[in-house]
């Protein structure tokens, strides 16, 4: 494992011509969806989100097959971030906001009345931005603070807490100081945490939020593996500014544009056509790197 | 060819500057002399006084001789400043000499042994001690955290967590709350529940006063605490599944624990030597009272008030006496809160 | 995907339930939230209902005389009373507006010298002295004000009389220099510069950084610099500061009692020592007044509240309003 991503590693930094984006996008395995069987569906049907008078997003439809990665690009401020949002129910909690629309998951509406929103987040984890370990937690406590947090039960806490830093892929470089605070681990050990920490309540979906953008190139390779990885067993969302990293890791990538007014999605498709033949021109001159 | 660099600070005093500014020390010091010699001028203030003066005039003088008018601005500002710092903290330090020239003569052992049930202010100092008054304040303090470290917190927990329609108000009031006296605090409580309530002085009554007065300093502070955590460690506690009240008791207090804990013990800093309404309502003992609810209690702000207006010499050793643990105490309180305050808290 | 023809849907309404003990907690933190609202109004409720009958029997008088008197029969009974707040309330603005007047230059020169002047270690040692001077109790003050200030302010009195005497105000006919207001607002001042001074410098340290370099810049000297930068930036938060420091100044009680002379007449002369302040007469006849007295002083203390309270709304408005502006 380690040395794949060495030698992965190796090629960004030597290669003199990088490859392009459609052959990164190609050289990975091709996942078809129905083929993986863990996850669950996860679909949206015409949502628009609202900040008070402010339209942020416009009728954006998609499905997200379950066990696949979908990477959402585009330009700042078109709305990729505030569309997760609404997913797992996160958006309510600016002053303001509104939205319309259905988001399904696994064929229920996630906004229905009667919803237990605590329960739709433990079904749906979040990655953020930037690297938020709870500062007054061990490394084992902050993996593990999901289940208290929503008083959850655990038969064998060590094993969980084995299974989801192994996971992140960050078990070996911690699995002699769990007792030391999180704020010791590096930049890229804290984000692989934040990961193990929402794997620990079991969510069928994870959305991750630019999760490298605060990160230096050889953490976002290993969270790109983590990702990779993780998307064996779970169905992944991930915001990123970073069109390499989308053809890394994505096997379908949805381009997000806002020509002024709400943001719209122009066009999604498998990640190999996103970057070989896009369909419309704005996903053309965005992933060749015209404008954005 | 090797050329070593050795740094330098070319824009730093040269020896020429400084004897410069040595001999306009000097000469100040020297005309201060004169002056207080040479007019009705005098004391130890007309020495402080005339050497500012004269400081301020040579070496004002001096950079307009040398630089011209803007720089002989800025030197007599730069004294200007430099004697309000110096006047700001003179007094501090007199206070401070005064406490413990005065105070250390009062001080024995057997002053925290026994309190003033056999004797009176005027009575020779081997006779009776402060216990009583140490045990009140302690009391009275204690009685008045327990109250007032919940309704201090809750505030700030409302104004930084649930931010609701009232965010804007409870701010402007509890800053209104801060600046009330604390006569009227000790009045309301005498209206509002001695004379109808109790219809007794008791330490519990001085306790709430003190309560009053010390909730803005802890809301006030504790909002400034919980603003500086970052609201990604609320949203994670959300994302993670926690409700409001788990994400606030896991995540947030733990997380501004010692900010917390700083902005208590300020709070309780503030009302420790608060005198004018424990004179109003908790009567006063002169011994040892362990029941803070019923009969009157000393205190050290008590103590010192009473023995004061005693007015003999022993009395006002005593005071000074009493003085000097009351600053200990608020010495005590104020360093350790520095100390935790100034403690990096752990990311 | 982009349809010309979309129609806009209405928002539909989130409906966040939250958990039952969520809604216990944003209860709770609500109702200790409202607490200094609750304790506020209870405050003036309470001195007011105490002090209406006073109120309603002296009525304007009660403000603008100078008598404070009542005598009764041996059973206790109310004979004649007279309660008037004139010298009392003359005396608190007296003693207060010494102390701002006092107070203020020396605390923005020092305020000035911790952000401008001083090097890091001595800044870091004056803002623990100044921070620990806001922590001594009042007491403290006056005792200290009381036996060791007293003679050297007397001193500077009788040469302010000596030489400025023709001014009005440091003018006197009975030659009585202790225990004057002059006195108290010394001690006042000594009291109220620490709270000035932090408040002029966390606005002072406001001030924009790249304006100040700017200055410099254009070869600006030191105090240049400050009188086109800092000075238009910090000038309504000293002033907010300063009514701080007044609200803290009127409302002080065992430090003015201690060194002040309380007279009922009123006195304009701040050299001479007769004087007055609302919560030094509390403290001064609580201790032997009958009920019908504590009534009028309740009534005193409802006045010394609203006239704190004011001043302190006025101070955090402005001190609010420069704090957004300086962003």
């Amino acid at each position: 494992m380690s040395t794949s991503h060495e030698s992965e590693n190796q090629e960004m930094q030597t290669s003199v011509k990088p490859s392009s984006l459609a052959e990164v996008a190609k050289a990975k395995a091709v996942k078809v969806p129905g083929t993986a069987a863990l996850g669950t569906g996860l679909e949206t049907r015409g949502v628009h989100a609202w900040f008070g008078k402010h339209h942020a997003l416009s009728n954006i439809s998609l499905d997200f097959a379950a066990g696949t990665v979908t990477a959402l690009i585009g330009p700042s401020g078109c709305g990729k971030s505030t569309f997760i949002r609404t997913i797992n129910r996160m958006h309510e909690f600016i002053p303001g906001a509104a939205m319309a629309g259905e988001v399904l998951l696994d064929g229920k509406d996630v906004y229905a009345p009667g919803t237990d929103v605590t329960k739709i987040r433990l079904q749906i984890g979040m990655v953020f931005q930037k690297p938020n370990p709870f500062p007054s937690m061990t490394i084992g406590e902050n993996v593990l603070s999901g289940l208290k947090l929503a008083q959850l039960k655990v038969e064998n806490k060590e094993d969980l807490l084995e299974e989801c830093l192994e996971r992140a892929g960050l078990w070996n470089e911690v699995k002699d100081r769990l007792g030391a605070h999180g704020g010791s681990l590096s930049g890229g050990q804290q984000q692989r945490l934040c990961i193990a920490r929402a794997l620990a309540v079991r969510p069928q979906v994870l959305l991750m939020d630019e999760p490298c953008s605060a990160l230096d190139p050889g953490s976002t390779l290993r969270i790109e593996e983590t990702i990779r990885h993780l998307s064996e067993t779970m169905t992944i969302i991930i915001v990123t500014h970073n069109m390499q990293q989308a053809a890394r890791v994505s096997d379908y990538t949805a381009f997000f544009l806002s020509d002024g007014g709400p943001g719209q999605m122009i066009e999604v498709a498998p990640t190999s056509e996103i970057f070989s033949r896009p369909q419309d021109s704005r996903t053309e001159s965005y992933v060749t790197g015209r404008f954005g | 060819m090797t050329m070593t660099a050795t740094p330098t600070r070319p824009w730093a005093a040269s020896p020429k500057d400084r004897a410069i500014d040595g001999a306009i020390f000097i000469g100040s010091l020297l005309s201060s002399y004169l002056l207080v010699f040479l007019t009705p001028l005098k004391g130890k203030l007309a020495y402080f006084v005339c050497f500012f003066i004269a400081y301020a005039i040579f070496t004002t003088a001096f950079k307009g001789i040398q630089r011209g008018n803007a720089a002989a601005k800025d030197a007599l500002v730069n004294s200007l400043v430099a004697i309000g710092a110096i006047v700001t903290v003179i007094p501090a330090a007199s206070i401070l000499a005064t406490v413990l020239q005065k105070g250390l003569p009062g001080i024995s052992f057997r002053l925290f042994t026994t309190d003033m049930a056999l004797a009176t202010p005027t009575d020779p100092l081997s006779n009776g001690g402060l216990l009583h008054a140490i045990t009140g304040t302690l009391t009275l303090m204690v009685l008045a955290l327990v109250m007032s470290v919940p309704i201090g917190i809750l505030t700030a927990l409302y104004l930084t967590e649930i931010k609701g329609r009232f965010t804007g108000p409870i701010r402007f009031l509890v800053q209104a709350m801060s600046g009330v006296p604390s006569i009227v605090a000790g009045l309301f409580i005498l209206s509002a529940i001695l004379y109808p309530i109790t219809k007794g002085y008791s330490g519990f009554m001085g306790a709430l006063s003190l309560t009053i007065l010390m909730i803005p300093t802890i809301a006030r502070t504790s909002e400034e605490v919980l603003n500086l955590i970052p609201n990604d460690l609320r949203e994670a506690g959300t994302a993670l599944g926690g409700t409001q009240l788990r994400t606030v008791a896991m995540i947030v207090l733990p997380a501004a624990r010692s900010g917390l804990v700083t902005a208590v013990i300020l709070g309780v800093a503030r009302i420790a030597g608060e005198t004018a309404p424990i004179l109003l309502l908790t009567g006063g003992g002169d011994k040892v009272n362990p029941n803070a609810f019923t009969g009157p209690m000393g205190s050290l702000p008590y103590y010192i008030w009473k023995s004061f207006n005693a007015g003999s010499p022993e009395a006002i050793t005593r005071a000074w006496a009493g003085l000097l643990v009351l600053v200990g105490l608020v010495l005590i309180l104020f360093t350790s809160a520095r100390f935790l305050g100034s403690r990096k808290v752990s990311k | 995907m982009s349809t010309a023809e979309l129609v806009i849907p209405a928002p539909r309404e989130i409906v966040t339930e939250p958990r039952r003990s969520d809604k216990v907690f944003r209860g709770v933190v609500t109702g200790g939230g409202l607490s200094s609202l609750a304790i506020l109004g209870l405050i003036a409720i309470f001195l007011g209902y105490r002090g209406f009958e006073v109120l309603r029997q002296e009525g304007i008088g009660f403000i603008t005389h100078s008598e404070w008197s009542i005598s009764t029969d041996d059973a206790g009974n109310v004979l004649d009373s007279h309660f008037g707040l004139a010298a009392m309330l003359v005396g608190t603005i007296l003693c207060s507006l010494i102390a701002v007047v006092i107070a203020v230059p020396i605390s923005v020169f020092s305020a000035l010298f911790l952000n401008f002047y001083a090097p890091g270690w001595l800044k870091k040692i004056l803002i623990t002295i100044i921070d620990l001077m806001a922590a001594f109790p009042s007491i403290l003050f006056g005792i200290w004000g009381f036996l060791v200030l007293m003679p050297s302010v007397e001193y500077w009195a009788k040469l302010l009389h000596r030489y400025l005497g023709f001014i009005p105000i440091f003018d006197m006919q009975v030659p009585v220099y202790t225990r004057s207001p002059f006195v108290a607002g010394v001690v006042l001042s000594i009291m109220i510069i620490p709270i000035i001074t932090s408040v002029s410098r966390e606005i002072f340290s406001q001030a924009p950084l790249d304006r100040i370099q700017a200055a410099y810049a254009l070869g600006a000297t030191r105090w240049a610099m400050i009188k086109a930068v800092v000075i238009p930036h910090g000038r309504s938060g000293v002033i907010g500061g300063a009514m701080l420091g007044l609200g803290r100044a009127m409302g002080e009680t065992v430090a003015v009692f201690t060194v002040l002379n309380i007279v009922f007449q009123v006195n304009w002369q701040m050299l001479l020592g007769a004087g007055g302040n609302v919560a030094s007469l509390i403290i001064l006849k609580f201790g032997d007044a009958s009920p019908y007295e504590i009534k009028a002083l309740m009534a005193a203390g409802l006045i010394l509240f609203l006239l704190t309270l004011i001043v302190n709304a006025i101070a955090n408005l402005i001190v609010k309003t420069t704090g957004k502006s300086g962003r």
